[in-house]
């Protein structure tokens, strides 16, 4: 999987600007899906037709990743710039940044009053090594993502983007690998979660699904002085109970819980305090969506390095599988 | 710009927008080929199109303005209130109101500057503080002139200067006349469904409730938005200027705009000379934030006159960027083709 995750994390996609992670992943599912579709927004539907009596089932990860927005040119060619998603300016600093053109920009900041003091973004720009605004290569408008390469180090995989490509990862190994099953499963890539989850809750109009499960990353806290929190990097996929958006149905987190058992992967139950997924808008959905979410645990979440452990991700795929059998 | 003066100083917090909408309906007549009301008080207007590939296309602008609403009476006939909408406090004091769509003139009191105390100059008095003078000569004659729940808007009559125009609730009253002037002009290739929706700056009610009705294959919302030319210290990223032509969204608060749409609207300007900018991104929020969730995501731009001071009680305008607004929307509508949103 190391090579999928790589090329998925790698590629560019901040919210609103997915063309080109679609396209990645349109032709990674295109061949093993019965159908393949686009909404209106954008959010990519692979649909596996089931061999009857189950029940159609929606499997969301988002392909948006947080990223930047130049919100003004200056007369020397530095670039303003506003977070798109939860960006925080403490890592920021000094960070790469890789337009859609391909056009790379280092984070730098003015002089500060208090140097130990986390800057406002007011403070940072982008220096795309421009002298002007003539012979800058983007302008307002343009879209940017943090630049670092995917790095595996035994177990532990490491990238940008880990959030959500991750979860896009989970649900392509794991239509390759689904043989058969009952259920008729929508597998939906979706648009501008990071923003205002609206690839999710609108593809779920339109698939009126009668369950509906986010796979998606989340916090952990097992490192030094984190905020405590029950779920841990290796101790395997988690099944979430509720986070700041939704409360996991009961149905659904039951039917992870039992899949997990049957197929044998250690799986971790999952509060999580801040923060949430596409199920808190796919189960709002019509007259309401059973809804769940199988969480990858995940550190240092929206920023440029988060890191994801691979036994984890491998019993996410392995649970998602047994689940598909089950009625 | 006379419909834009009766716009401006018709009658229509959130909630009460009736006087707006009864403008809006006599500015519309042998126009729209069918309106209609709907539950929440939206005006729909369809312009028929004479394509052959008619797509739907929602053109919304909001009729509902800032104010205040009565919420208590003071023995001394003063009216307690709170804002209808984002009412910034520090606009408020020395104020003048209509109270009720009958506009009986207020004024929102203010101590006199021989009694402050030392220090109050610097402080804000906050709204809960205030109170609106409608000269009755106590608690039983206010609450009789302006009962609980009474809505009232800025009294601010409209006006030219210089070579702009100032009034009140260009936010967004401006949407509504480049909204009016597309609907009066030359038939369009698609169907328009133009609609002025209620209840915007509370939470952007009416556009839900709107495009779940229509329908429309894309949409764009029509708006006053913010210019701030005032003088400052630094600005590392300016929101929108007067007289540079429209003002486009790429991404505010509430949504991200469609790409295809966005080309659209800036590659028809760009070929016709049409001035524009860019909204600075990050900030504000309109009714395409709740327009494109709805039913299975609907494509969505935003395009906007600047407009100085909004939600203060007296904003101002270049008629020309409103020009060029109703030029570049009818432009890019004219050039839309279902291609522009394959995604």
């Amino acid at each position: 999987m190391d090579e999928l995750i790589r090329q998925l994390t790698e590629t560019y996609g901040p919210s609103g600007f997915e063309e080109t992670i679609r396209s990645v992943l349109r032709d990674l599912v295109a061949p093993l899906a019965d159908e393949v579709r686009v909404t209106p927004l954008g959010s990519l539907v692979a649909v596996r037709r089931g061999t009857g009596n189950g029940r159609r089932i929606m499997l969301a990860a988002h392909m948006d990743e947080i990223g930047v927005m130049v919100t003004y040119v200056d007369e020397k060619g530095f670039l303003r710039f506003t977070p798109i998603g939860g960006v925080s300016p403490l890592t920021s600093l000094g960070a790469r940044v890789r337009f859609e053109n391909g056009v790379l920009g280092v984070i730098g900041s003015e002089k500060r009053e208090d140097p130990n003091k986390v800057p406002t973004f007011e403070q940072l720009y982008i220096d795309v090594g421009a002298t002007g605004r003539d012979d800058c290569p983007v302008r307002v408008g343009d879209a940017a993502v943090f630049e670092r390469p995917f790095a595996a180090q035994g177990r532990r995989w490491i990238a940008k983007a880990m959030d959500d490509r991750i979860g896009c990862a989970v649900l392509v190994e794991t239509l390759r690998r689904l043989e058969r099953t009952p259920h008729e499963v929508h597998f939906v890539f979706s648009v501008q979660e990071e923003t205002t989850l609206s690839g999710a809750r609108t593809a779920a109009y339109g698939i009126e699904p009668d369950m509906a499960i986010a796979v998606d990353v989340t916090g952990t806290g097992d490192t030094p002085e984190s905020r405590p929190m029950a779920v841990e990097l290796g101790k395997g996929p988690a099944i979430k109970v509720q986070d700041a958006g939704m409360i996991a149905h009961p149905t659904v987190r039951e039917w992870l819980v039992r899949a997990a058992e049957a197929a044998g992967v250690p799986y971790q139950m999952e509060v999580l305090e801040r923060g949430t997924t596409d199920a808190a808008a796919m189960q709002l959905v019509r007259a309401g969506v059973p809804s769940g979410c199988l969480s990858i645990p995940c550190r240092y979440i929206h920023t440029p390095s988060e890191m994801v452990d691979g036994e984890d991700v491998e019993g996410a795929v392995r649970v998602l599988l047994q689940a598909l059998q089950m009625v | 710009m006379e419909l834009l003066k009766e716009l401006s100083e018709a009658f229509g917090p959130s909630g009460h927008e009736k006087e707006v909408r009864q403008v809006l309906r006599r500015a519309l007549e042998g126009y729209a080929d069918r309106v209609w009301v709907d539950a929440l008080g939206n005006l729909h207007a369809l312009r028929e199109g004479t394509g052959p590939n008619r797509l739907r296309i929602l053109l919304a602008a909001h009729m509902d303005e800032i104010g205040l609403m009565v919420v208590g009476h003071d023995e001394s006939g003063g009216l307690r209130v709170r804002a209808i909408g984002g009412i910034d406090d520090r606009v408020l004091p020395g104020a003048q109101v209509w109270v009720g769509s009958d506009r009986i003139p207020g004024v929102i009191g203010l101590k006199p500057v021989h009694l402050l105390e030392q220090g109050e100059d610097e402080k804000v008095v906050k709204i809960d503080q205030l109170l609106v003078d409608i000269g009755a000569k106590g608690k039983e004659e206010a609450q009789k002139w302006a009962p609980l729940g009474t809505p009232m808007v800025f009294a601010t009559r409209f006006e030219e200067v210089g070579a702009l125009v100032k009034g009140k609730s260009f936010d967004d009253r401006a949407g509504c006349a480049v909204l009016a002037e597309l609907v009066r002009g030359d038939r369009l290739p698609h169907d328009l469904y133009a609609v002025f929706t209620v209840q915007e700056e509370v939470g952007l009610r009416g556009a839900r409730v709107a495009a779940y009705a229509n329908r429309p294959d894309c949409a764009f919302a029509l708006e006053g938005t913010i210019a701030d030319d005032l003088p400052k210290k630094k600005d590392v990223s300016p929101t929108s200027e007067l007289g540079k032509g429209p003002a486009i969204t790429v991404m505010d608060r509430s949504f991200i705009a469609h790409r295809g749409l966005l080309r659209l609207l800036v590659e028809t300007a760009e070929a016709l000379g049409i001035p524009y900018q860019f909204k600075q991104p990050g900030i504000g929020g309109t009714d395409s934030g709740a327009i494109h969730l709805a039913r299975e995501g609907i494509p969505c731009g935003t395009v906007a006159v600047p407009c100085r001071y909004i939600h203060s009680p007296v904003s101002l305008l270049s008629p020309t960027d409103l020009e060029s607004t109703v030029r570049l929307m009818r432009e890019s509508l004219a050039r839309l083709t279902p291609d522009v949103l394959q995604m």
